[in-house]
């Protein structure tokens, strides 16, 4: 269980990971954390001509708050993320969801679009985008472009990166005056991929839930100010409209009665907590 | 750094448990075997190398991370601290290897090298945890000997005489 | 020597453990931290992909010729130079440590690579090109039954490898006198110990003497090794097997490395220098060894009061892919304990054993025990429900009684000692099972799905080398002569400064046996733990042993520990008679304390030990011969372990502990998982030599227990693909779904062992899966309930009926295979007999298949391609083979695809039916399609995302290049992973 030969080059600024890009496109794999690279690698799921280590770019490192948004970068570690003093106050969707992602010894190495970029159906992070509405930076040589969560998880473990894109950051709104979230997850044990987890903002009149682990991509639902019986009729056909995967771990019924009663009580208390 | 060739093998140096060592890796070489078989540090074990079982687990540049999903040449420059550098002095343990003994926190001893790398870098962060954060963090590594609960006291105890005397490792 | 002066007992103290400081500093000593000599190779192993395939060919040109690969070998070669392994029943079948004709489960080795590195081999690995010709595979025991069933092995003719029927006393005459007849049907699943390090050896092969010598971490039993000298073809005495001073766990599983030894001999042997293998984790998960799977049913004879009269079994064991030796042993293991800690004087027993295309079985923590009392204790607890009886009272009543040991069951186990009912009752007592009782009543009253569970078991341990011939016929016996008994061995030595070394062949795998060895020692010969030193790195070429030497069945502190003492005994009977002439005083004078020799009634008339100790080695011209203590070596076979009798009765094991556990589960409405809320486990495991370590063998089998109940499971697809082969799959429990038990102790000493010690490792591994499941099974009100207790599973006893989709359904399929199902419609902008034409042309398949280089016609129907394949970054080219039948044109054809490649295959077969529909088309599809091969190992998800992703892709592309391209197409379409 060894990899296969690749180049690497460690990178010294964004224009050399650029070049190494464009000069391979699909063949050449960015390596932040490596959390989930590493072990595809060492499978020989994924078989790179050069893999591209860009966790020395200066430029990609720092989390800053700018304008309405959190901008982090590409090199920012999760644990780095979740120990950032102004996580609670501005991102507390991210602030209960983080501690859920693997464990603090790859928290310690694995990256915040590192996750996004790998867009595992099941995984936290991209489901916290989608939820906040989030925007990725995006560049190549050609340029730079910016693109939602919603646009961006296109399918499993498939996103609208072009080959040769980078992530340079991710950009996540501020938390806004008055509104609640909340996150749950189910998972077989603690710090697994979840079998379902649930994101819900709740803002005024609106309320947003987002869910992960139930399809190929992370889902996204409006339900407004729905509550009672129609709240239920909606989370029914939203579960039903999930396509909602089957395997070893838990049947598409479970997942979606899971999206019915974990996505209600998450909903519920999203709106209890909005100041 | 220029671009390192798939098929050579290039000097990666670092820093482990204090002392400046190279050796020679393909850039494919894990850092794991790295370790164990370049530079002769056997008592970092490799349990799955896919990142579950975290008996690889070492620290890199202050923080505990799994030596299988890192490669070598990703770790040129780095800190490196293993269960080699973690007794203060030979023949002497440090509180949470004598904790360890005390308890019977350990059976076969093979996961218990990333085991120690966990907790002594946790407890010098956390030196009062709670039994539940403290459980939560040993939920990142397997053990299959023990069923956990005398690591769990071990882990307890050598929080707790670390408090009472600080000055001790 | 650091003797001081002591009165202390060791054995019975928690002394902190010799191993501990070097394992703690990282200076252990496992197999693969071992240097290996200059030249040394490394192996690495190409496995099959399939559950069941013909091996057509084998082209390993390009792998030999990758620089650093030294050979390549296959079933041919070693064929060659070796034999098959011998396999435990009468039954004319092989057993090779490598596919040779075909395949017949995932993860069988069908190559080895032996190159410079493990990274080189695994390069060369992705260069053997083979032909396989998928054969159907059979999964479940029942089927494998089915006379229309493939069969695996064509010597069998038929996949029932073994059947044996005995009868115990007269069941029929208690079931027909029965007030009442109440059964279970278990079907007990796949688990495994997984011991953190994984399979290891290094082999050499001298050409010169004919002979090999492997370092393994093996683990015993060492009647393998007579199976692995036989297959390599040399006498035992040139086959040297040693082991390696620290093994990283084993639990049974370790015995397993023996066909690899084998392998990697012949390895050695081709090319002429030593040979390393390292397993890796997704070679153990996927093919080591795996505990038997078994569907069981057990019907009681039963009184009005719920006492049981008689049992029937009906046991269908199933090995897997192979009947790999010790097989059927884990059938046999609890011969005689069928009826559990209970008096049943009537038994009836129906034993098969079935091969199916899963991995071959081997030993494992509780061997045979977590299927045996699975079928046991949720029998004893459907009778409480079904004869509205407490639980607790049907138990009782049940139990041998006090004052009846040694008792001998009706099927001929001789239970040494205990006091099941005092047990019992303590535990009921000390574990506050009341209040268990009111925090349940409590619960339930606030709408809490609750539950308790009890299980009664006898753990079994020292297993009788002869209980395996229980599956031979008594003729069959007779023939063969008998086998019994268990060889124990110890060594104490005397070294020229006195010290002392005891050397076992216990071959320990992290159970402390040292510092265990070092107490008993140290307390027969007056002296500290410090001055012993124990080796226990094993060397068959210099070691005592026999063949029930190893690590397994829970017989170190009975029968090593034993041994020892033994060896010890006979080392200070010499050195008394010694002592007795220097001091002038009578032997029954001497006394052995705090480092000297003395007269008992004179303390200052005394030797040091070590001056005594060192006398046979400087002078023995001044000692008698028979007074001269240099070594001795006890070997210790319990007269107890005799062979089965003539009407089958064995007693299969030497010691037997009592287990009482009692738990309370609760059920979380909405996920379905269950908590542990409390757990009390009673153990009278004897003499308890070290505290600390006994209970860490009862938490560290309380975790293997609570994983295989609640999360793990070797799982197979019904076309026999295997889906957990990581730890992302297979779920090994950490700390966090890990509790701590209350342990509970009564000592009643064996009187059949030197010790007085029994097993204890084993234990709640066979009580610990059946009392949670007693629990749930209470929580919910389930009648049945089978392993493992997943979240899914109970929600779905919880959750109801779902409610009617609001739209049109997407086809209702369950089950945990890579099974996939889908439909689709879409319109196209062209008539029907454009689109047949396009569907029947090689360049418009070329340009609908996703990722085609290019397509070749075989003829009309029949179409090759090469296709680049994959989900996000995992790629990879495969062979696409396409064939069109049941044409109907231009209305309908059936597309049949396999495709197959490095990292898995798929075959699958879709109707696409054309419709009119003004002026165009109406295309609609139906398809069903097969994943297997390397993906579907460890990445199951993946592949079923990526096979939806190609079939989407393949008919967009379709409606694209007819020109028919709709918005919101994809949004139409529906499929689903079933």
């Amino acid at each position: 269980m060894k990899p296969a030969r690749f180049d690497y080059i460690r990178a010294g600024d964004i224009a050399e990971a650029h070049a190494a890009l464009a000069d391979h496109g699909n063949d050449a794999r960015i390596i932040a954390g490596g959390q989930t690279l590493m072990p595809m690698l060492s499978m020989r799921l994924v078989r790179p001509k050069i893999v591209v280590d860009i966790m020395h770019v200066a430029a990609l490192h720092g989390i800053a708050a700018s304008g309405a948004d959190i901008r982090i970068g590409a090199g920012v570690r999760q644990a780095e993320l979740l120990a950032w003093p102004g996580l609670a106050e501005h991102l507390p969707l991210l602030h209960a969801a983080l501690p859920w992602v693997g464990h603090a010894q790859t928290r310690s190495r694995g990256t915040v679009c590192g996750s996004a970029a790998h867009a595992d159906p099941s995984a936290e992070i991209p489901l916290c985008l989608l939820a906040l509405d989030a925007t990725l930076e995006l560049s190549s040589r050609r340029g730079r472009r910016r693109v939602t969560a919603a646009d961006f998880f296109t399918g499993m473990m498939t996103t609208a990166r072009a080959d040769n894109e980078l992530i340079e950051a991710v950009r996540i709104p501020k938390k806004p005056a008055g509104a609640g979230y909340a996150f749950n997850e189910f998972g077989r044990r603690h710090g697994d991929f979840a079998i379902v987890a649930c994101a819900a903002v709740a803002s005024g009149d609106t309320t947003r839930l987002a869910v992960g682990g139930v399809a190929d991509t992370p889902a996204l639902h409006e339900l407004g100010a729905l509550g009672g019986k129609e709240l239920d009729d909606a989370l029914d056909a939203f579960a039903w409209a999930l396509d909602a995967r089957d395997d070893l771990h838990a049947t598409a019924r479970y997942r979606r009665e899971l999206v019915r009663r974990m996505g209600r009580a998450t909903i519920e208390e999203a709106r209890a907590c909005r100041d | 750094m220029p671009r390192l060739s798939a098929a050579e093998r290039h000097t990666v140096r670092f820093t482990l448990n204090g002392r400046a060592v190279e050796a020679q890796a393909e850039p494919r070489m894990l850092l794991t075997d790295f370790l164990r078989h370049e530079l002769g540090a056997t008592g970092t074990h490799v349990g799955c190398e896919h990142g579950v079982c975290g008996a690889c687990t070492v620290e890199i540049d202050g923080v505990p991370a799994r030596s299988c999903l890192t490669l070598a040449v990703q770790a040129d420059g780095a800190t490196i601290r293993t269960v080699e550098g973690l007794a203060p002095e030979p023949g002497r343990l440090s509180v949470l290897q004598e904790a360890f003994r005390r308890h019977h926190a350990l059976q076969c001893g093979f996961c218990t090298a990333g085991i120690l790398m966990s907790l002594d870098s946790y407890l010098r962060s956390q030196p009062d945890p709670s039994e539940q954060d403290l459980r939560e963090f040993l939920g990142g590594h397997i053990c299959r000997c023990t069923g956990y609960v005398p690591i769990m006291a071990a882990a307890m105890d050598a929080a707790k005489r670390l408090r009472e005397s600080p000055s001790d490792v | 020597m650091s003797s001081v002066a002591n009165s202390t007992q060791w054995c019975g103290q928690s002394v902190e453990r010799v191993e501990d400081a070097a394992l703690l500093t990282g200076r252990g000593r496992f197999i693969d931290d071992l240097g290996v000599k200059p030249g040394t190779l490394h192996a690495a192993i190409l496995r099959s992909p399939h559950a069941h395939a013909r091996l057509a060919a084998i082209r390993t040109d390009a792998a030999r010729a990758l620089p650093g690969v030294a050979a390549v070998l296959t079933g041919a070669d070693i064929r060659t130079l070796s034999s098959s392994l011998v396999v435990g029943v009468k039954a004319p079948v092989e057993c090779w440590p490598i596919a040779t004709d075909r395949v017949r489960y995932v993860g069988e080795p069908v190559a080895v690579v032996v190159a410079a590195s493990r990274y080189v081999a695994e390069d060369a690995l992705d260069l053997i090109d083979i032909d396989y010709e998928p054969l159907p595979a059979i999964v479940d025991p029942v089927a494998a039954l089915d006379p229309a069933a493939p069969v695996l092995h064509d010597g069998l003719g038929a996949n029932l490898a073994s059947e044996r029927a005995f009868r115990y006393g007269d069941p029929e005459q208690a079931f027909a006198a029965a007030a009442h007849r109440i059964a279970v049907t278990i079907r007990y699943p796949r688990n495994s110990c997984t011991p953190m390090e994984t399979y290891g050896l290094v082999a050499e092969y001298d050409a010169a003497e004919d002979a090999y010598d492997v370092l393994a971490n093996f683990m015993g039993p060492f009647s393998l090794h007579a199976v692995m000298a036989r297959a390599l073809k040399v006498p035992g005495n040139r086959f040297r097997l040693r082991t390696p001073p620290d093994s990283g766990g084993s639990f049974g599983v370790k015995q397993g490395v023996f066909p690899y030894i084998v392998l990697i001999g012949v390895a050695a042997r081709v090319t002429g220098r030593p040979v390393k293998w390292i397993e890796d984790r997704l070679e153990h998960l996927a093919a080591s060894v795996s505990a038997t799977n078994r569907v069981t049913t057990l019907e009681a004879a039963v009184d009005a009061d719920g006492r049981v009269r008689a049992l029937a079994w009906d046991q269908l064991e199933d090995v897997g892919a192979h009947i790999r030796a010790p097989e059927p042993a884990t059938l046999y293991r609890m011969h005689g304990n069928l009826t559990g800690a209970y008096d049943i004087h009537h038994v009836s027993v129906r034993n098969r054993v079935v091969l199916t295309n899963k991995m071959p079985t081997g030993l494992n923590r509780g061997f045979g025990g977590p299927q045996v009392y699975y079928a046991l204790e949720r029998l004893m607890q459907r009778i409480a429900v079904e004869l509205e009886l407490d639980p607790v009272d049907v138990i009782r009543r049940n139990l041998i009684p006090s004052g009846r040991f040694p008792y001998r069951t009706a099927t001929g186990a001789l239970l040494d000692s205990g006091d099941y009912v005092k047990a019992f009752d303590i535990a009921l007592k000390d574990g506050a099972f009341a209040s268990l009782r009111e925090r349940q009543a409590k619960a339930r009253a606030e709408g809490r799905l609750y539950g308790i569970g009890l299980t009664a078991a006898v753990e079994p341990s020292v297993s009788n080398m002869g209980y395996i011939t229980t599956a031979l016929t008594p003729q069959e016996r007779r023939k063969a002569g008998p086998k019994n008994g268990a060889q124990a061995t110890a060594t104490v030595s005397l070294d020229p400064l006195g010290g002392v070394t005891v050397n076992v062949a216990s071959v320990p795998q992290g159970q402390g046996h040292r510092t265990v060895l070092a107490q008993i020692v140290a307390d027969d010969l007056g002296l500290m733990p410090a001055d012993i030193r124990v080796v226990t790195d094993f060397d068959s070429g210099r070691d005592a042993w026999s063949i029930a030497s190893g690590n397994y069945s829970s017989r170190f502190a009975a029968a090593v520990g034993g041994a020892a003492k033994l060896a010890s005994g006979r080392i200070k009977a010499r050195l008394a008679r010694m002592a007795a002439a220097q001091l002038n005083v009578g032997v029954d004078e001497i006394e052995f304390a705090a480092g000297k020799v003395r007269a008992r009634g004179n303390p200052d008339n005394a030797l040091p030990f070590t001056r005594l100790a060192a006398t046979s080695h400087w002078s023995p011209g001044l000692v008698p011969v028979e007074n001269q203590a240099l070594r001795e070596t006890a070997f210790w076979s319990p007269p107890e372990l005799t062979a089965p009798t003539e009407g089958d009765e064995i007693n299969s094991s030497l010691c037997h502990g009592f287990i009482f556990d009692f738990c309370g589960v609760e059920i979380d409405r909405v996920t379905g998982a269950a908590r542990i809320d409390t757990y009390v486990t009673m153990h009278d495991c004897g003499t308890i030599l070290h505290p600390g370590m006994v209970a860490g063998q009862v938490t560290g089998g309380f975790a293997h227990a609570v994983g295989a109940a609640l999360y793990e499971e070797f799982a197979y697809g019904d076309d026999g693909s295997f889906l957990t082969g990581t730890f992302a799959d297979y779920l090994v429990p950490t700390a966090m779904e890990i509790p701590a038990p209350l342990i509970l102790h009564l000592e009643t000493p064996s009187p059949f062992t030197p010790l007085g010690a029994k097993g204890v490792g084993e234990g709640n591994c066979m009580s610990t899966p059946v009392c949670l499941a007693n629990a749930v099974a209470d929580a919910l009100d389930l009648d049945a309930i089978d392993l493992p207790l997943t979240p899914a599973k109970l929600a779905g006893h919880i959750h109801g009926a779902e409610r009617a989709p609001p739209q049109r359904p997407a086809a209702a399929r369950t089950g945990k295979g890579r099974a996939l199902h889908g439909v689709g419609e879409a319109r196209v902008d062209a008539p029907p007999e454009t689109v047949w034409r396009m569907l029947l042309d090689p360049g418009t398949l070329a340009a609908i298949i996703p990722g085609a280089h290019g397509v070749a016609k075989v003829s009309d129907t029949h179409f090759r391609a090469d296709v680049t394949l994959g989900v996000g970054p995992v790629t990879g080219r495969y062979k696409a083979d396409i064939r069109l039948s049941d044409l109907d044109a231009p209305r309908a054809v059936t597309l049949i695809g396999v495709v197959t490649g490095a990292l898995g295959d798929a075959r699958g077969a879709g109707r696409i039916t054309l419709t009119a529909d003004a002026g165009g088309t109406r295309v609609t599809y139906d398809y069903d399609a097969e994943i297997g091969g390397k993906v579907a190992s460890i990445g199951g998800r993946l592949l079923d995302g990526a096979a939806k992703v190609v079939i989407r892709q393949f008919f967009a592309a379709l409606v694209r290049h007819t020109g028919g391209a709709k918005p919101g197409f994809l949004a139409r379409l529906f499929g689903r992973g079933a």
